[in-house]
């Protein structure tokens, strides 16, 4: 197989790849939000709750994660998992492991913010989720954006744990190639490629924190 | 016309009795300082008048109106709408700014007027602007919070409060977080305002700015008021408490 063939198929690897972690970061950024809240409610029974899904999350294997949500819907109720279902999976599975870590992050940023920025805001009349959206949150995000990044580059080499549902994505078909090659070089262009990919990442980022570094 | 009244408060964290009994008024314009010793509840005072901190007991009212109180059933304070009219009757100046650090000078003076108060935008820019001009701050409208000095900061933070019209501003220790020297640009600031009529409530530290300012001086020692009266009145009084706070100070 000539190295051409090689890295046209990794990159329609690479694009399923692209695609769920954009996916998860589009379904997980927001769930986190909402699951912080949860985790910081008042309500002593939502956020015990919220307390386990996380410590479960972060304490067991996406990869098993990823292997319940699928099966999970046949094994539980019986209904039949067809093959669309698959990429919906990976996406869930994605989504709720991440929203948890993400969650950890808004709560450590928003908890981190000196209670003096509420007091001004409620003492000039701004509504509960005015202060929160205007006043707190993007303080919050500037915060926690370095810890952000570490977890969204964690998230361009997570999406490799697809293959345990047999999906398709880039590391996937480095194996396959190189099983019937008996060949080491899909593995180093995929590790090639993942790198360019988490390179771009990082510089989207890296400009993302340069935007917001306007004030201090 | 009386802007606010305080009734009987009493106030604890815990155990810990912080006002005992406290009452006290404020008319229309008028100048209030508070003094004493730290640990003697002046500035818990002036967060249960500001609404930061609800009441153990006695009842805050703003123009006539109950704002925050307790009885039997508990601790209160006034919602809805409301409570967005009484709490624009009152502004607070804080020890440390608080002022927002993302946003511009010009932005942290604005947005609270056209937002909250729904008020026309020119209009409160012109004020804005000219509360800037007031200050001596014109030429930093916009600079963000970090690249101003603490004195500038905290002049800015009066700009903001005085932008929302309040009948009556509160000032939480202003200059206690700045270095001495620049201490008199913030003092001199408040002393203008004097001429604006509006009230003035000043938990402070400085002695002869608290002489020079004030219509009435409360001394507060150990959570209750030991003495009140006129500047003169309080400072020459013979009060055993009140004559040890002064000699510290004079030392």
């Amino acid at each position: 197989m000539r190295i051409q063939v090689v890295l046209q198929q990794l990159a329609s690897g690479m694009l399923r790849s692209l695609w769920i972690f954009i996916l998860t970061l589009v379904f997980s950024l927001p769930l986190g939000l909402i699951v912080s809240f949860g985790r910081m409610s008042k309500n002593v029974v939502l956020r015990t709750i919220v307390k386990i899904y996380i410590s479960i999350m972060r304490g067991t294997p996406l990869m098993l994660q990823l292997l319940v949500v699928y099966f999970g819907p046949y094994y539980l109720f019986g209904m039949s998992i067809g093959g669309n279902y698959r990429f919906t999976a990976i996406i869930i599975g994605f989504s709720v492991n991440y929203a948890a870590y993400f969650a950890e992050i808004y709560r450590s940023g928003i908890e981190s913010m000196p209670a003096g920025q509420y007091e001004a805001a409620q003492l000039l009349g701004y509504s509960k989720s005015s202060t929160f959206f205007r006043i707190i949150l993007p303080q919050v995000m500037k915060r926690i954006l370095p810890s952000i990044t570490n977890e969204v580059i964690t998230l361009v080499k997570d999406t490799s744990l697809a293959f345990s549902l047999a999906y398709a994505e880039m590391f996937t078909i480095a194996k396959q190639i190189a099983a019937s090659q008996t060949s080491f070089v899909p593995f180093i262009a995929a590790g090639v490629f993942y790198y360019i990919f988490n390179l771009v990442v990082a510089l989207i980022m890296e400009r993302i924190e340069k935007s917001m570094s306007y004030y201090r | 016309m009386k802007i606010l009244e305080m009734n009987h408060i009493q106030k604890s964290f815990g155990d810990l009795e912080v006002l005992k009994d406290i009452s006290l008024s404020v008319e229309d314009g008028e100048i209030l300082s508070i003094i004493g010793p730290s640990g003697s509840g002046k500035s818990t005072l002036l967060r249960c008048a500001a609404m930061l901190e609800n009441v153990n007991g006695g009842e805050v009212i703003y123009m006539g109106k109950k704002a925050s109180w307790a009885d039997e059933t508990g601790r209160h304070m006034i919602k809805g709408e409301d409570a967005v009219k009484v709490r624009q009757i009152f502004g607070l100046v804080f020890q440390n700014f608080n002022l927002f650090p993302h946003y511009t000078v010009l932005k942290n003076i604005t947005e609270a007027p056209i937002l909250n108060q729904h008020r026309n935008k020119e209009e409160v820019y012109a004020q804005a602007r000219e509360l800037l001009r007031k200050i001596g701050l014109s030429d930093k409208e916009n600079a963000y919070p970090y690249q101003l000095s603490g004195g500038q900061q905290q002049r800015a933070a009066i700009a903001r409060a005085l932008a929302l019209n309040p009948k009556v501003l509160f000032f939480d220790e202003p200059t206690s977080a700045l270095d001495p020297e620049i201490t008199g640009e913030v003092l001199k600031v408040i002393k203008s305002l004097a001429s604006l009529h509006i009230a003035m409530v000043i938990v402070t530290h400085e002695m002869a700015f608290a002489r020079d300012i004030s219509d009435r001086i409360l001394f507060m020692d150990k959570g209750i008021i030991a003495l009140e009266g006129s500047p003169d009145e309080v400072f020459h009084a013979d009060h055993q408490r009140m004559k040890e706070f002064l000699g510290k100070f004079s030392r």
